[in-house]
């Protein structure tokens, strides 16, 4: 199967996956449960960019996440700004943030790095925790409808097809990115940094590049589901928010687009389905992400590409 | 002045004492196997929780500490059998998601069979503060002081003194020669848990009756002990119990000085920090990459 | 003219001295060996004229600009390339796209188009990979057009980072022992593409033990021996020097 028919299928499969869903839908929960799907899917996708194809970690993210939301939330509240240029400032700002940061972090590998980004999610957490003046503190903030040029996003239903339609742009415009000289460079820097060095790949300056790209993803939604939501609060910096959104990119198959679609996708539902046993939903879940890790420690999507490609006599 | 600046170093000290126990636990499996155990924390509350029921269903405290160090080797050794053992040779990234699975299965478990109450055991040797220069000191802070100190100096011995403990650190500094001469790799790997979970439950033990524990009380007691570990340099047992010390004495001092909702974030600031000058730690090795 | 000049230069780790006050030049156009016995500091030597490593003292000349303390990325794009003793592949990618990643300074790399995939990206990116199957074919890997690099054995590995340097389109490439660990049919095939890169005008500086491919094929040997210049000249002046046959040739026969 060539790299090109393999993408357009894949979108086109996805698209067609989005529109139909909602004819199993029995009530406007399942939109809600669908929203929030792709809202991490699009994160876990922009996520990817940076663990699973160029290799770095982070376990900060939900960091990004929060500061986007909280920065729609405070300036579409306190300052009054429309919400699209509420969340395109915060993008801004959280992208800016990144790069800076992301300078002396990235010189970082393994787990001193995994050590810095969990340290700036937590301070990130804490920051919005404290300082109740302009957050809220602990108690959360609310915030209004999200619109553009007068037209408002309200009801889970209106919400599932905006984030349907963004969904299927932002796997366009990862694969896209993926395969092309960026993409390889990013993929190199996983592969080899000082091989990729030696043909001209400036490798620190590309793993800032994913590492804002990522942030900025993961701020925008953030933005978007602070609208959908009305409300929130600092636990969406939370550490577990931060591993919630690494779980979903690893289990689902690092380098993987639609792995990382897929994970997300699952690790959403999961809770759902677990809710019936509630006293166990921890255990299950912790139990799922060490059985999947070390039966299938590629992730979901390739191991079973892989067996399926070995059923069908392929190399 | 001198005796507020002295009650911050007591508090600084006493939780810094338990965070150099939990960075030496992340340091021991390190060494063993280059693991980071995000269910390092676990092990502390299980220490806590478990002596705490204990001792509150009516076990005697004599009985009841060695029945919760057992019950967290148990775990300790569980988990390397079951989780790390068959995930030996993945991605870093694929063993943190075990590892926090694991910690997320084992708070799951512990909300199970114990329950989300806070628990505490009473103080060893009374609550009778004692004034040094204006400043207290409780009794049960001194237990802390001793038994790390104690606890420090039989790993020392441990590690450089008995045959086997000379075989763990032969194995860390390479695994393969250490096979080629007959050293058990897997049973340094399942001694390296053991250990660090015993280490992790006598830090939660004896510092229970002054924090209290809970079924979460893992998460950060597990990311401080992450702390200290890294701020030495990974691997590094010296430089764990530094870096537990400075990051126990500066949260206290900050939150003391600046704000107490910011102490937590001081230990990762400080962190940080230093990772941007020193990407090794305070005592890493420097290795050139080789090519 | 002198395409790269190493003046005095020295490298210490920790209080030894892997290079020690090393001159030398190589000519445009020359293949240039480096040789001597383990530990003698060859790698240590590529890495320094790379950027990999930043020298104690001394300095590096390439094109007669001063190169040394800058990153090796910078260097590619003066024109310099290399491939490593221990292999750099990405496994983590196909073949041909190892190789692509070589021609990275020759592509539009702008972040922008690249994301939307605009169609001037696309067809550099067409034309590129074309190229790229060209230099395979060239290096003799006409069959892993399609292969996964982690599916490769290791003879093919090595022509793979020959082919990948060649895409950096260098005007002076570095090879650290291409021959290693090949049979003594891989080392003539290895052989015979150094000789059809050097024709192509490239000048190329290489790290090598097999001695019959030295002798065969440098213009100019240089020998060090504990980071130090032993002896230099053309193969048969450094063949005939007998502190080369005793630290080096002797040592092995």
């Amino acid at each position: 199967m060539n790299i090109k028919t393999a993408r357009t299928g894949g979108l086109a499969l996805l698209a067609i996956i989005i529109a139909m869903a909602p004819i199993g839908f029995t009530n406007t929960y399942f939109y809600d449960v669908g929203v929030n799907a792709m809202f991490n899917a699009i994160v876990c996708v922009g996520l990817n960019l940076l663990i699973g194809y160029a290799g770095q970690i982070s376990l900060g993210h939900a960091g990004f996440f929060a500061l986007g939301a909280y920065g729609s939330a405070i300036l579409t509240s306190t300052y009054g700004l429309p919400p699209l240029a509420a969340m395109l400032l915060s993008a801004a700002v959280v992208g800016l943030l990144a790069f800076v940061v992301g300078r002396p972090i990235l010189k970082l590998k393994g787990h001193y790095l995994a050590m810095a980004t969990l340290g700036i999610g937590i301070i990130i957490n804490i920051v919005l925790k404290t300082e109740s003046k302009i957050t809220g503190g602990p108690d959360g903030m609310s915030l209004g409808n999200f619109s553009v040029l007068g037209f408002s996003i309200v009801g889970d239903r209106m919400w599932y097809w905006t984030a349907g339609v963004l969904l299927v742009l932002t796997v366009w415009l990862a694969l896209n990115l993926i395969d092309s000289p960026v993409g390889r460079a990013l993929r190199a820097v996983h592969g080899s940094e000082v091989g990729a060095e030696v043909v001209g790949v400036d490798t620190s300056s590309y793993k800032v590049l994913v590492f804002v790209v990522s942030a900025v993803f993961a701020s925008i939604v953030g933005s978007l589901f602070a609208h959908k939501n009305g409300f929130i609060t600092p636990d969406i910096a939370g550490f577990f928010h931060s591993v919630e959104l690494v779980t979903m990119v690893v289990l689902g198959g690092m380098a993987s687009t639609f792995g990382a679609l897929i994970g997300a996708v699952i690790l959403t539902l999961l809770p759902q389905v677990l809710a019936a046993v509630e006293q166990y939903e921890a255990m299950i879940l912790g139990a799922i992400m060490m059985g999947t890790m070390i039966f299938m420690p590629k992730g979901l999507l390739p191991s079973i590409v892989a067996s399926v490609k070995r059923l069908g006599g392929g190399r | 002045m001198f005796a507020a600046f002295l009650q911050y170093l007591f508090s600084g000290l006493t939780s810094g004492a338990i965070y150099a126990l939990a960075g030496l636990g992340f340091a021991i499996i390190y060494n063993s196997s280059h693991v980071i155990n995000f269910a390092q924390g676990e092990f502390i509350m299980i220490g806590g929780m478990a002596s705490a029921t204990l001792v509150g269903s009516g076990v005697p405290m004599p009985l009841a500490i060695p029945l919760a160090m057992l019950i967290s080797m148990a775990a300790g050794i569980a988990l390397e059998k079951f989780a790390i053992e068959p995930a030996r040779n993945s991605d870093v990234v694929t063993i943190i998601i075990i590892t926090i699975g694991a910690s997320i299965f084992m708070r799951g478990a512990a909300q199970l069979i114990w329950d989300k109450e806070f628990h505490s055991l009473p103080a060893f040797s009374g609550e009778s503060p004692i004034a040094i220069f204006g400043a207290t000191l409780m009794p049960q802070s001194l237990w802390v002081f001793g038994v790390s100190g104690v606890v420090i100096v039989a790993l020392w011995w441990f590690f450089n003194r008995t045959m086997f403990g000379k075989a763990m650190l032969a194995t860390s500094h390479n695994s393969l020669a250490a096979r080629l001469v007959g050293i058990g790799v897997k049973r340094v790997l399942m001694a390296s848990f053991a250990l660090s979970a015993l280490l992790g439950a006598v830090g939660g033990i004896v510092v229970t009756p002054i924090t209290f524990t809970n079924y979460e009380a893992g998460i950060m007691l597990g990311l401080k002990g992450f702390s200290a570990a890294v701020l030495g340099g990974l691997g590094n047992g010296g430089g764990a119990i530094v870096g537990g010390l400075i990051v126990g004495i500066a949260e206290a001092l900050a939150s003391g000085y600046l704000s107490s909702a910011y102490k937590d974030a001081i230990a990762f600031v400080i962190i940080l920090f230093v990772l941007f000058f020193m990407p090794n730690g305070l005592f890493g090795k420097r290795g050139t990459d080789r090519v | 003219m002198s395409l790269l000049k190493v003046e005095s230069l020295s490298k210490e780790f920790g209080g030894v001295h892997a290079i020690e006050d090393l001159t030398f030049s190589v000519e445009a156009g020359h293949i240039h060996s480096i040789i001597g016995p383990n530990g003698a500091g060859k790698t240590t030597l590529f890495n320094l004229i790379t950027g990999v490593y930043t020298p104690s003292s001394g300095r590096v000349l390439f094109q007669d600009r001063l190169v040394s303390g800058m990153k090796p990325y910078e260097l590619a794009a003066l024109g310099m390339s290399r491939t490593f003793q221990n292999l750099q592949i990405f496994f983590n990618m196909k073949a041909i796209e190892n190789v692509m990643v070589g021609s990275h300074l020759h592509l539009d790399r702008r972040f922008l188009p690249s994301l939307l995939r605009l169609p001037k990206v696309t067809r550099l990116d067409r034309e590129c990979r074309a190229s790229c199957a060209g230099l395979m074919e060239f290096v003799g890997l006409a069959k892993y057009l399609d292969a996964d690099a982690a599916s490769m054995p290791y003879g093919a590995l090595k022509r793979l980072e020959i082919a990948r340097a060649l895409a950096a389109k260098p005007r002076l490439l570095l090879l650290d022992e291409p021959a290693a660990g090949l049979n003594a049919t891989e080392s003539r095939e290895i052989d015979e593409v150094i000789k059809r890169v050097a024709a192509t005008g490239v000048t190329v500086v290489l790290v090598e033990h097999d001695m019959k491919m030295v002798m065969g094929i440098s213009d100019h040997i240089t020998a060090l021996d504990y980071g130090r210049k032993l002896a230099e000249g053309t193969p048969a002046q450094v063949r005939a020097n007998p502190e080369v046959v005793s630290a080096y040739l002797g040592a092995h026969a």
